[in-house]
């Protein structure tokens, strides 16, 4: 009977995605209109709970800095060639994550050596099957038409080849869905057509709303423009993911509209953002810096332009940062935890992150 | 032995005698039920349709071959008759992309190979008068046409941000869904029930045809692998198009009639109708390349003057891909956020799929091996396809991890993977077919001189074309992008510049057939000479209005 009840719970595992569960409170797709056929970037930028901490009230738009920074946090100067696509690059990125390591260790050290070889093995078949078996230097076509030791080398070979591969990419998955152990840094990604929400749960619930920094000359006066500061064109953002590096991260994404993909590729990380769902994911980032993505599932117009930037701090570096965003660690005492409240409830994406506040405060206890 | 040997050489003779009588212009191009000039309809229709999608992917080369956005504005005002937005020009961005896939999975590369070639050569090759149901034959066709009108149309109307459907040819949900007002979505999933409907009837038809009108002694395993090769094809259409018309469907009901199937806010799941979609799409992936494999079979043994080696291998080996082609779809899916054992089953059944694809690449060789091989057009073009499809296979192993897949999924590295098996591979196996029976559909030789300069012009094109984008994938550009970092400017520049290359190839092609058609040498009855051996080129060429009236005997 336990045994029966066992399998049962296996077969329920496997026929649902284990790791996507359905999200309570869902917010309903926002009502498509011509109105995002506005010019500029109507995302509510202005209300960007930065400003929250000390002068609450003034989060309007004006003493908004131009750099991001905040009272005690500046953004971390990205660094050349790092985090980000390199001009004339054939390689992957540098991986800054060690399952992303290990997973160009596998494609450069195993696979990519092994599809070459396949593909110059063929190709040196076929140039000798020109040079040897024209017409002119094999008038005579021989009439074999089966060779069974052959035919089975063909098909053995290849299954052992496969079977080499398979060895460490079983590994390699194995490897990345170890969960997040329980006092992981949880970071909640929301994809919204055009832009990212990073909520933090385990520090007060506040979120981050995230959009890609214009040029210079695209912007209204006054208006932040695109910096050196903060990276590429096209991946800078104005509000960072902050995280502290070398600490387990887990990282959900879901999606308040369309489907997104939550994507870094030098930290090897990819996760779609369903409506709907909560998908988790583990991620330790092994440096501090900046790692820029793109979100990698069509969502629509400006599918293009809502980059990803991560930017890893160490610890303490990181929990100043949640002081200016008017969170608080979780060992902090919950005497704090009534102030915060109301400038997260003043987000508009409000209703994305209530569900994940809840365990927010079992944890804080 | 499975060679097969005509017996039928002089039967055509027999029955020249009112064979020939056609009807009239309109009833014979307009009502047809001649599986010839089906095919033939067929095959323009693909050739124009491959000039629309060709030309589209021309203009996403042309924006992407800088960074920044330089034409797409001006295109999207002069679609709407306004000055557009930046936001409908990104749009309009998706629509390209969106139309460009469509068109030539759905109205270029299946009508041509399955339509054009399955039609003209499979009756022939069995050695049958026509197909099952010509009739039914005929509404195939038309309802393509109409289809492809239907898409065209759609991109004319309203979509959501701007005119068109922007949703990729994959059409998730919820942007097919709540993410896109207006007509333009039903339209295009309008014109996908009626090429799925189309390629239903055409499935049927094949299978009762390769079933029932074998000639006498031409069993199952004296059947030439082309003729396999429909057979399987026809099966997975048969199988898998009803699914994509279920989940097309359910996103009509969805979009109007308050259905939420896929809508997570009323308790759908967005996921399942990736779920639908890619049981599908799997299979459809390998619709569009086993009658290019069957192809290549045929031309490999003409000019090797050898049968095909391992023949039942072949033969059992597509059927295999067929089946495990059922099983693996959700690989494109390794993102979504599924279990581990989902992912690592999805993994393994994928992987499986290299080893009959190897047993037909490394058949082909062997066919060749020992042969005595004249280069003509349509073997280089075969060769082509050999080395190119290995090279889309083995990127193809890389992606089936899904622990790799992580970081590669939706990049150009699984756009340089496509291409090379589609653009490299099922398009490479249409030119090898189309120089290989051109003169037995036409009647007139092409020119072998411009045949293989257009191989090469177009080679060296789609490799500058796509081997740069595996560089892209790698380096993190991400899919159906109108702009991009500075840091891809390079390959993305030297994309464009192939894409340039292989026009010019294209180009030699048009002027070989014009010049063909108007001043080419007639063709002989077998113009490959010893190495062809099955029925077709027992006939005239082009054949008789009706062959076979005495049916041939295989021995």
């Amino acid at each position: 009977m336990n045994m029966l009840k066992k399998i049962l719970i296996v077969l329920a595992a496997m026929t649902m995605p284990s790791l996507a569960m359905a999200q309570t409170a869902n917010p309903a797709p926002a009502p498509v209109t011509k109105e995002i056929a506005a010019p500029v970037v109507a995302t509510p930028a202005a209300a960007v709970p930065e400003t929250a901490a000390p002068a609450a009230s003034a989060e309007a738009a004006a003493p908004k800095s131009m750099d991001g920074s905040l009272p005690g946090y500046t953004p971390m100067k990205p660094t050349e060639g790092i985090g980000m696509p390199k001009p004339k690059e054939i390689d992957f990125q540098e991986q800054f994550s060690e399952n992303g390591q290990y997973a160009k260790w596998i494609n450069n050290s195993i696979l990519l050596p092994i599809i070459t070889v396949i593909s110059l093995f063929v190709l040196g078949l076929l140039l000798w099957v020109i040079i040897r078996f024209n017409r002119r230097a094999n008038p005579v076509p021989s009439k074999t038409t089966h060779n069974t030791f052959i035919e089975i080398v063909w098909t053995l070979v290849p299954v052992l080849i496969l079977l080499g591969i398979a060895y460490p990419s079983l590994d390699l998955l194995a490897k990345q869905f170890k969960p997040a152990p329980a006092d992981a840094v949880t970071i909640k990604v929301t994809g919204y057509q055009w832009y990212w929400g990073y909520s933090y749960p385990d520090h007060g619930g506040f979120e981050v709303v995230s959009n890609m920094l214009k040029e210079k000359g695209d912007v209204a006066p006054g208006e932040r423009f695109r910096t050196e500061n903060d990276g590429p064109g096209q991946l800078a953002v104005d509000n960072r993911m902050v995280v502290p590096a070398g600490v387990p991260l887990r990282i959900q994404t879901t999606a308040a509209d369309v489907i997104h993909a939550f994507a870094v590729p030098s930290l090897w990380f990819k996760l779609d953002a369903v409506p709907g769902r909560l998908n988790e994911k583990s991620l330790t980032i092994t440096k501090p810096g900046v790692y820029f993505g793109q979100c990698s599932e069509l969502c629509g117009a400006r599918h293009g332009f809502m980059p990803i930037a991560v930017e890893a701090l160490p610890p303490e570096k990181f929990a100043a940062w949640v002081k200016a965003q008017g969170g608080q660690m979780p060992g902090e005492a919950a005497a704090a935890a009534a102030s915060p409240a109301p400038a997260v409830a003043a987000t508009p994406a409000a209703a994305a992150t209530t569900p994940s506040a809840a365990p927010a405060a079992a944890v804080t206890k | 032995m499975t060679t097969i040997a005509a017996t039928g050489a002089d039967l055509h003779a027999h029955d020249h005698h009112d064979a020939d009588h056609k009807p009239g212009f309109f009833a014979r191009w307009f009502m047809s039920t001649n599986h010839k000039d089906i095919g033939t309809l067929y095959l323009i229709f693909a050739i124009f349709a491959g000039i629309v999608g060709g030309a589209i992917s021309g203009l996403m080369r042309m924006e992407l071959a800088e960074p920044g956005i330089q034409y797409l504005q001006s295109w999207a005002s002069m679609m709407a008759g306004k000055d557009a937005s930046m936001d409908e020009a990104y749009h309009m961005w998706n629509v390209l992309i969106t139309a460009h896939g469509l068109i030539m999975v759905f109205f270029m590369v299946m009508p041509a190979i399955i339509g054009g070639f399955g039609n003209w050569f499979v009756p022939l090759m069995i050695g049958a008068p026509d197909m099952a149901f010509p009739r039914m034959n005929n509404i195939s066709f038309w309802l393509t046409v109409v289809a492809f009108i239907m898409l065209l149309g759609s991109s004319f109307v309203p979509g959501g941000t701007g005119l068109g459907a922007g949703t990729g040819w994959t059409v998730y949900a919820p942007l097919s869904t709540s993410g896109s007002v207006g007509p333009a979505v039903d339209m295009a999933i309008f014109s996908l029930h009626l090429a799925g409907a189309a390629s239903i009837l055409g499935a049927i038809n094949f299978i009762t045809t390769i079933f029932n009108m074998r000639a006498p002694g031409m069993t199952l395993h004296k059947m030439p692998l082309f003729v396999w090769s429909v057979l399987v094809t026809a099966f997975l259409l048969l199988l898998a198009l009803p699914v994509l018309a279920a989940a097309i469907t359910m996103l009509l009901v969805d979009r109007n009639f308050g259905g939420a199937f896929f809508d997570a806010s009323a308790g759908g799941d967005p996921v399942l109708y990736q779920h639908l979609f890619w049981f599908f799409g799997h299979p459809e992936v390998y619709i569009m390349i086993l009658p290019g494999f069957g192809i290549i079979s045929q031309i490999v043994a003409t000019f090797s003057r050898k049968p095909v080696f391992g023949y039942l291998g072949m033969a059992y080996a597509m059927v295999a891909i067929g089946v495990v082609g059922f099983v693996v779809w959700a690989h494109h899916m390794f993102t979504t956020g599924m279990s581990v054992d989902m992912k690592m089953y999805f993994t393994a059944a994928t992987m499986v799929i290299a080893v009959p694809t190897g047993i037909k690449i490394f058949s082909w060789i062997a066919t060749m091996w020992g042969g005595s091989v004249s280069f003509k057009t349509p073997m280089v073009w075969a060769m082509g396809f050999i080395f190119m499809f290995t090279v889309g296979g083995v990127t193809g192993v890389v992606l089936a991890n899904g622990g790799l897949d992580d970081n590669l999924h939706d990049t150009y590295y699984v756009v340089a993977h496509f291409h090379y098996v589609l653009s490299l591979g099922a398009v490479f196996s249409l030119f090898a077919g189309f120089y290989y029976w051109f003169g037995k559909m036409s009647g007139r030789h092409l020119n072998e001189f411009l045949g293989h300069l257009h191989f090469w012009v177009f080679f060296i094109g789609v490799n500058v074309l796509f081997f740069p984008m595996h560089f892209l994938g790698n380096s993190g550009m991400p899919r159906r992008y109108p702009d991009y970092p500075e840091a891809f400017a390079y390959w993305n520049g030297v994309a464009s510049t192939g894409y340039a290359i292989m026009a010019v190839g294209v180009l030699i092609f048009f002027i070989n057939v014009f010049w063909s058609l108007a001043a080419g040498r007639r063709a002989e009855e077998n113009y490959w000479g010893e190495g062809a051996t099955t029925l077709e080129w027992t006939l005239s060429s082009p054949p008789p209005y009706h062959q076979f009236e005495t049916l041939p005997v295989i021995k």
